[in-house]
């Protein structure tokens, strides 16, 4: 019997689960995917947004400039690269202008710090390759940059380090409710059994798939629908075109298409922003791609887009009321449903915000004793010093051993993405964890390698490695001649 | 200080080490990142190497050997399982290995040997989701021959490069059905006889004017969308085309791997991705030369071995300080001459000048201006983009020259 069930591994339920980690409790996460961080948190902007978008006194408003004031430490904490870059929000014309003077009211009402309006020329001396045509900005100084599936995984790794489990490949088929408990069945999904869990406590964190959670739990009051936003990544030779992240004047869809660089020295661009049905569809589009080099074009010059090293697509679950929906219907099961942007910068003030929420309805929380906030650092060689490298190489040959060439990621790093929590199981894993693969050549010549590690590791036969779980094996059986021998 | 560092052991670094050895110099180091030499030879198991260097059709790991032999008769030293970190301008290399850590080594001379990779799926902006089963042909080329380990079952290949259509002949023999090849120009960027004997004598139907315009499936690929494109290579609607597949094989391109040289401020050519380098095969920083893949993306590994050598007799003329200059030529072309390998000559000595054509011409006439002023040219029936071309041009030809152009007239095929 667990205290309490987290439903989806995504950045609300990684910070949750973290969060509660630190009392007394038995946490299980279930996650219907072979990783953590795959749905709205896989492909997103990562940006840790200021707070002047969403409308004052909602509570997306508040839950963001509460979790954009602990982002910091938070990544600290979990050891995530994060940068305070800055951000600006671009106007065009007198229309604009008027959009961004309400931005900069309503971000001094909702408590954002230093905000500013800049000329166009100020615009331009900060950020020199913005449009010449740009007559105005929003400057909000306290915007950053952070990679939103290694929050995820961090967190979700720290909150294992601290007893929580992971149960992966679990897609929940069912929730019945019991005397004193959630009784949650998942599904078939090869290779596992149905599964049952049993927990006193249940938290709906499912994204795009919230809605259809909270009905198994007999509640009909959510609305989610996916809302398809495509990007395009650009080489690191480009992630230095703009030092800020860069936004258009926002529409009632969204804020247009963004132009950031990325913690990691790349250059991204996008979302996109297409309401959709399908909530598996992360297709890229011919238009969208199109839609994204002409409008991106149009804020920034001199965007080198031959430089594209892959396009992607992900979902966020857009709400339908405009505001986060964290609400309790049923006794012991909370929804945080319609987390959409600014969920990724809001994850810790929500964890808190439904840690409360819990206490509310009666789960006892006694801090633990033994509670460790900071996550040890897994991938610290590639922040090392030359000096520090060597000693970790006398000590574990493996990194000496360079698997990936374009992102310079050794095999040492490889294995600890294999056994620290969360471990990573495929191939897609080792690279949201380490970065190989995800270089100029996209894992061409290290993912037969990475392949060999992943199975001697996992102890299974390497023509059964999958690229993201069951289903996406890397080849379909042997050749004729190791068939023979 | 060691005289000589190149970097890369594949057969570019190989042929380029035996040349610098048997030119007198001893203090040779090879720094090869994979287990052993050959590089990508060793996963290019069909034959048809070697046929201008040896007079005889070799596999690629047989290529590869007959230089391995070379280097090890000569005891030049090798670093295998090393990755070169950086490169700086005045020659001091990084490199990492299990045995070492990292270390570097100052070098009087660098040959520059790191070959090239594939183009990647995503630099295409392929539309759809990304499953498994999406490969370069490379990669799988290494997972069939090296690993033993079957892609796919069908398969549709997007490019005509000479690894795709190896791999197409390649993966029929191991029992899959090779559906489609597409091309998105209209004529195949690899050799006529890969075209032959690679996929005529299977059947394997050549789309010409072709391209994936979708990519089907969510875990796994389960087909693609292909489609006609027009002059300005953009899909047409109405020959859009569904083909079931479980593997999509990408062979779209080649790219020289210059992440060090721009580490060593090395000046690129923007049309071949690799250094600007004179005849001598001398990049823009002086003591560092580049040859093979990392310079110029080559057809034939034989004209890469020849190449190497250039490099190695220059490399050894550096460390013996008798690298002279006494002339300095730009040689430019047109725009149906794509570029040419060198892009400078500094001595007055016969050089031979190698090039890529835009497009197919048949009844070509090469024209060399001095000065504006034709003074040489050669005829060829035809050529093609796929396959690379030279000129010899004489040492009395570079006399009081400034610039010398290349210029194709002929006939679009």
């Amino acid at each position: 019997m667990y205290d309490i069930a987290i439903i989806g591994a995504g950045i609300t339920g990684g910070m949750l689960a973290r969060t509660l980690a630190a009392y007394d409790l038995k946490i299980c996460i279930l996650e219907k995917e072979n990783d953590v961080a795959m749905g709205a948190t896989r492909a997103n902007s990562g940006i840790v947004h200021a707070g002047y978008d969403a409308e004052e006194g909602s509570l997306k408003a508040k839950l963001n400039v509460r979790g954009s004031e602990m982002m910091e430490t938070v990544a600290r904490e979990l050891g995530v690269p994060y940068r305070n870059n800055g951000s600006m929000v671009i106007g065009f014309n007198e229309d604009d202008r008027k959009v961004v003077e309400q931005l900069y009211r309503r971000g001094i009402k909702n408590g954002v710090k230093n905000l500013r309006i800049l000329t166009g020329e100020e615009a331009r001396r900060l950020e020199p390759n913005l449009s010449e045509d740009v007559v105005c900005a929003l400057y909000a100084p306290s915007c950053a940059i952070i990679c939103p599936y290694e929050l995820a995984i961090a967190a979700v790794g720290n909150a294992m380090d601290n007893g929580a489990e992971l149960l992966l490949n679990f897609e929940v088929q069912g929730i019945e409710k019991k005397e004193e408990y959630y009784e949650i069945v998942s599904g078939t999904r090869e290779p596992e059994c149905p599964r049952k869990v049993q927990a006193r406590y249940v938290v709906n964190a499912a994204g795009v798939y919230s809605d259809e959670i909270a009905k198994l739990a007999g509640d009909h009051t959510i609305q989610v629908h996916p809302r398809r936003g495509e990007y395009l990544l650009l080489d690191k030779t480009c992630g230095a075109l703009v030092s800020h992240t860069i936004f258009r004047t926002p529409s009632p869809k969204g804020k247009g298409i963004l132009i950031t660089p990325t913690v990691d020295g790349n250059l991204l661009l996008g979302p996109t922003s297409v309401d959709r049905e399908d909530k598996e569809d992360t297709a890229t589009t011919a238009e969208g791609i199109a839609r994204i080099m002409e409008q991106a074009g149009e804020n920034v010059r001199n965007i080198p887009f031959q430089k594209v090293i892959t396009s992607f697509s992900g979902l966020r679950a857009a709400g339908n009321t405009g505001d986060f929906i964290i609400t309790s219907h049923r006794p012991g099961f909370i929804n945080a449903a319609g987390i959409e942007s600014p969920g990724l910068t809001a994850a810790p003030a929500i964890a808190e915000y439904i840690t409360d929420m819990l206490k509310d309805q009666g789960l006892k929380m006694e801090a633990r004793a033994d509670y460790q906030p900071i996550r040890k650092p897994v991938y610290a060689f590639r922040e090392a010093s030359v000096e520090e490298k060597n000693e970790m190489i006398r000590k574990d040959k493996a990194y000496g051993r360079v698997v990936c060439r374009c992102e310079t990621v050794t095999e040492g790093e490889i294995l600890a993405a294999i056994h620290t929590n969360p471990p990573a199981r495929d191939l897609d894993g080792i690279k949201r964890r380490t970065r190989a693969q995800m270089g100029r050549c996209q894992g061409g010549f290290c993912m037969p390698h990475i392949a060999e590690l992943l199975a001697r590791e996992l102890g299974i036969p390497c023509e059964t490695v999958t690229k993201s779980g069951p289903g996406s094996e890397i080849s379909m059986g042997r050749t004729k001649e190791s068939r023979e021998s | 200080m060691t005289d000589l560092v190149i970097i890369g052991g594949g057969p570019a670094g190989m042929s380029a080490a035996v040349a610098a050895y048997d030119e007198g110099v001893r203090d040779i180091l090879i720094l090869e990142r994979d287990e052993g030499l050959g590089g990508i030879l060793q996963q290019c198991i069909h034959n048809g190497f070697g046929l201008h260097r040896f007079g005889e059709e070799l596999t690629g790991p047989e290529y590869a050997w007959r230089y391995e032999q070379q280097v090890r008769e000569r005891k030049i030293p090798i670093k295998s399982r090393t990755m070169v970190l950086s490169v700086t301008p005045d020659r001091v290399i990084t490199a990492t290995n299990e045995e070492e850590g990292i270390f570097s080594i100052e070098a009087k001379a660098v040959i520059l040997a790191m070959g090239c990779r594939e183009r990647a799926k995503g630099s295409l902006n392929i539309a759809g989701k990304r499953p498994a089963g999406i490969y370069s042909a490379g990669t799988a080329q290494k997972l069939v021959n090296q690993k033993g380990y079957l892609p796919g079952k069908n398969v549709v290949i997007l490019g005509s490069g000479d690894i795709g259509l190896i791999m197409a002949r390649r993966m029929t023999l191991e029992g899959a059905k090779v559906k489609a090849v597409c091309e998105l120009m209209p004529y195949s960027g690899g050799l006529a006889r890969n075209i032959e004997q690679c996929l005529n004598d299977f059947g394997i139907p050549l789309k010409l004017s072709h391209t994936v315009v979708e990519i089907h499936g969510k875990d796994r690929i389960e087909g693609v969308t292909i489609a006609k494109v027009d002059e300005r290579r953009r899909p047409i609607e109405e020959t859009k085309e569904y083909i079931t597949c479980d593997t999509l094989l990408l062979s779209v391109g080649l790219i020289p791997e210059n992440e060090l040289s721009l580490q060593a401020g090395i000046a690129l050519d923007p049309v071949t991705g690799g250094p600007i380098v004179d005849q001598n095969r001398q990049t823009s920083q002086e003591g560092i030369f580049a040859c093979g893949n990392v310079l110029h993306v080559h057809d034939l590994v034989d004209f890469v071995s020849e190449e190497a050598e250039i490099a190695g007799h220059s490399a050894a003329a550096f460390v013996r300080g008798k690298l002279g200059a006494d002339r300095d030529i730009s040689l430019v072309t047109d725009g149906k001459i794509r570029y040419t390998v060198p892009r400078r000559i500094t001595q007055g000595k016969d050089v031979t000048v190698y090039f890529r054509v835009a497009d197919r011409y048949r009844n070509v006439k090469i024209t060399v201006r001095r000065d504006g002023e034709a003074v040489y040219s050669v005829k060829k029936p035809r050529t093609a983009p796929g396959e690379m071309e030279s000129i010899r041009i004489k040492e009395a030809l570079l006399e009081g020259a400034g610039e010398l152009k290349l210029e194709l007239e002929g006939e679009r095929d």
